[in-house]
């Protein structure tokens, strides 16, 4: 039992000192540490789908969430897409692509670097938004009910360009 | 193909859709024929895949042999795959396939890709279930949980799945690609969802072509059930008992 | 129930400059493999041999040798606690040991060429149990677990008593593990050369034969180079035990390409192995039957050869040989055959349908492949250091009357 407590106070002792010793560090005050992310303003939109709280803490939930219920179920048009992040949060970069294209990993980045939590969505997503051929999903073909992307996008667009004016 | 720039594309597929307008015009004189035929229509938001359809396809090997290579260069355009330079390594999502018989000589040219059976081998060995069947029996590779083992190639009948060997970069938004993960033909199920046709079979009617037919084979009143209703057709390794969903006539 | 075990068990000084050139060429070789994973990882498999048509390349042919060899080479232990015979019993904990550190190796090599070997998280987390691999990971760890319990029974005399229960689980377990690793292949239906029931027993007599001739050098070769003795006795039940695998491995060969060439559809793939497919059909012949059979069986039982190390050693060095060029045969020959899509037609397409596939192994699949055996035996190098794995002496009388130690 003896034994037990003196390594508990041991580690005690040795937690208190690394958190005495690093929480300074953590303040980030000087230049040379990592700086608090500051993850630049969305492209266009002024409300996300959740409160800007939510997103933050549970993004994660929402994307894995619906992730499966499109691929595996088939279920379409629901709001958490990581397609309709793209589209209000991609933003151009000099570091990517040479600020040709309006990509999303730099407003991923900012946390996940800070956080350091390794995300591998864009191995395989395009993290571009589809900003040049709006027609592409806009098909002649297309019958049935109207759930053409392109349309709803400069619906989209339209509405949030007369809440910009207000 | 290969050589084209991204922008090129983008012109050929404009093209290729002012073309397809006309089509569609074309059909509507001939009231409801295409509507109807396929069974397909977009499912609203929030409502899952049905499953009382079965997707299913039925090609026609008497066709033109160009008709196949407007298939597959609809397939790559639409999907991002295609343009390496390692013949034995680069995906083919879809390919034409020719056949010769030993003893008559008679020969046949068709495409082969995924064939989305019924008892699909690759989701019976997947250790992880990323090789999985949707509800209406189109047969997909979910990638967010491949590991990249490949047991479904080995189990695969028909060559159908390809796996990534190299990074991938500017993929279609609505179809992710990555490399260590396997990928096969999807059917379109990004379009199917939206109550269109798969890109090579809408590449082909564009151009006149009848040589893919798509639609729901649970359906008896789709075109392509009373097609595969009016002649036999012939699945490939159909003693394998994996019940293909893509049927040939002519072979 | 068994009598008390009196060996003397003793780690090896480990202090000469041998032991340490070893365990430093081992730690460079492991590196190596380590090294070549994440190449391969970070440039992708087109680094590798592999292609969309031969999917799985020589780092299968390692893994899988050595996951067949680490079930083997529990077999002494299992001969010894579950069959009673005692003379097996002082080899037990190495037994035990090899097969963990032989298991630890091919898993590794399996687990670093996965596509995403990021996510073997998810082989854990996200199961299909149709999948004959879902099986697998619960043989493969439980193999873990239940092996290093019984060795933890074997090695503290007051759990003695539970060794042999141990025992008998680990031999049934290991006896599921193969059948599970050979059924990885036989479940294939679409792969002429695979189609085959017998694929699970073939692998456990290629098990027992790999197991044991790795089992047989790694004896020798400790015991040589420790300067223990090693008496003839046992030896001499060893290499007549690996004449007898030798000769199942034979009997189910034969087995597998009779019953294979009795269904017609299967021909074209049984004359491709046995008669027209150039390396494959000389590796057959020449590495499978030739080196990894008849000539360690001649080496075995002549009486001239039999009764020494050195014809001991060099037929469990063939044995080794020829298996791997077994496993490749299976692994990559069965894969070199075209599926037969339409039978009776020649195919030809873009993606090589209908041709005979072409495989060459480049150097980093190879080094991986090297980097798992060399950490198979680095574990060894090390418990046999660090444990008491190894007893004082296999001298006769020890061998064979074991309280005489002491």
């Amino acid at each position: 039992m003896r034994l037990v407590t003196r390594i508990f106070s041991i580690a005690l002792v040795g937690f208190t000192l690394a958190m005495a010793h690093s929480a300074p560090a953590s303040a980030a005050e000087d230049g040379s540490k990592v700086p608090m992310p500051s993850p630049s303003k969305a492209f266009k939109g002024e409300q996300c789908v959740e409160p800007v709280e939510t997103m933050r803490r549970d993004h994660m939930l929402y994307l894995k969430h619906q992730r499966d219920d499109t691929l595996r179920d088939g279920i379409r048009g629901e709001k958490y897409g990581l397609n309709e992040c793209i589209d209000c949060h991609a933003t151009k970069s000099p570091d990517v692509a040479g600020g040709e294209l309006r990509t999303i990993e730099p407003f991923c980045g900012e946390c996940h670097a800070y956080a350091a939590v390794k995300i591998d969505c864009f191995e395989c997503h395009t993290g571009a938004a589809d900003d040049k051929p709006k027609q592409s999903s806009s098909l002649p073909i297309d019958h049935g009910e109207l759930s053409d992307k392109a349309m709803l996008m400069s619906m989209m667009e339209n509405y949030l360009d007369k809440g910009a004016t207000k | 193909m290969t050589d084209r720039s991204p922008t090129e594309e983008q012109n050929v597929d404009l093209a290729r859709r002012r073309l397809l307008a006309g089509a569609a015009a074309a059909v509507a004189v001939a009231p409801g024929v295409m509507l109807v035929a396929t069974g397909a229509s977009a499912r609203p938001k929030g409502v899952a895949a049905d499953a009382n359809k079965r997707w299913g396809m039925l090609i026609d090997t008497r066709t033109e042999l160009s008709d196949w290579d407007t298939a597959i260069d609809a397939c790559k355009t639409e999907q991002g795959w295609g343009g390496g330079n390692n013949p034995a390594t680069d995906p083919q999502w879809i390919r034409k396939v020719a056949i010769r018989n030993k003893s008559t000589g008679a020969q046949a040219t068709f495409p082969v890709m995924c064939q989305h059976c019924e008892n699909p081998p690759c989701v019976d060995v997947c250790p992880t279930g990323a090789s999985m069947q949707r509800v209406d029996g189109i047969v997909l590779v979910d990638k967010h949980i491949c590991i990249g083992c490949r047991y479904c190639m080995m189990a695969c009948p028909y060559s159908a799945r390809s796996f990534v060997h190299e990074p991938v970069h500017n993929q279609r938004p609505h179809m992710p690609r990555g490399m260590g993960t396997v990928e096969s033909c999807t059917m379109c199920v990004h379009r199917v969802d939206k109550g269109q046709q798969p890109a090579c079979v809408e590449a082909l009617q564009a151009k006149g072509s009848n040589a893919i037919m798509f639609g729901d084979l649970n359906d008896p009143k789709s075109e392509i059930s009373r097609a595969v209703s009016a002649h036999v057709t012939r699945r490939i390794r159909e003693d394998l008992g994996v019940q293909p969903s893509v049927h040939y006539q002519g072979i | 129930m068994a009598a008390i075990d009196k060996t003397t068990y003793q780690e090896i000084a480990g202090n000469g400059s041998d032991y340490l050139s070893l365990i430093g060429w081992l730690g460079v070789f492991v590196a190596a493999g380590v090294a070549a994973a994440f190449y391969m990882e970070t440039q992708g498999h087109v680094v590798t041999g592999m292609t969309n048509q031969i999917v799985w390349g020589i780092p299968h042919v390692f893994a899988v040798f050595l996951i067949v060899a680490a079930s083997g080479a529990l077999n002494v232990a299992s001969i010894a606690s579950v069959f009673n015979k005692t003379t097996y019993k002082p080899l037990s904990r190495l037994s035990a040991i090899l097969a963990l550190a032989l298991l630890a190796g091919g898993l590794m090599v399996l687990v670093l060429d996965l596509g995403r070997p990021d996510r073997l998280d998810l082989t854990y987390l996200k199961q299909n149990f149709r999948s004959i691999f879902a099986w697998n990971i619960y043989f493969y760890t439980g193999f873990f677990a239940i092996v290093v319990v019984y060795l933890w029974m074997m090695m503290e005399r007051r759990f003695n008593k539970y060794a042999r229960t141990l025992g008998i689980t680990a031999f049934v377990w290991r006896l599921a593990l193969t059948t599970g690793t050979g059924s990885i292949f036989g479940f294939l239906a679409a792969r002429p050369g695979y189609d085959a029931a017998v694929m699970a027993p073939l692998f456990i007599a290629m098990s027992f034969s790999f197991g044991l001739a790795i089992f047989i050098l790694v004896v020798n070769v400790t015991y040589k180079s420790s300067k223990r003795p090693l008496g003839d006795v046992i030896s001499f039940k060893l290499k007549n035990l690996l004449g007898v695998f030798i000769a199942a491995v034979l009997y189910f060969t034969v087995v597998q390409h009779l019953t294979n060439l009795y269904a017609a559809e299967h021909a074209g793939v049984e004359s491709f192995i046995l008669l027209d497919g150039g390396a494959y059909t000389l590796m057959f012949w020449i590495g499978q039957i030739l080196i990894g059979g008849l000539l360690p069986m001649a080496l075995l039982f002549h009486p001239a050869t039999g009764r020494t190390s050195q014809g001991i050693n060099i037929a469990s060095l063939l044995v080794i040989i020829g298996g791997f060029v077994q496993v490749y045969i299976i692994i990559i020959g069965g894969q070199a055959y075209p599926l037969e899509m339409f039978p009776g037609f020649e195919v030809s397409s873009s993606f090589f349908d209908g041709a005979v596939h072409r495989y060459a192994p480049s150097l980093p699949e190879i080094t991986l492949g090297l980097g798992g055996i060399a950490t198979a035996l680095l574990i060894v190098a090390l418990a046999v250091r660090y444990l008491p794995i190894l007893p004082a002496s296999l001298a006769d009388p020890i061998a064979e009357k074991q309280p005489a130690s002491e």
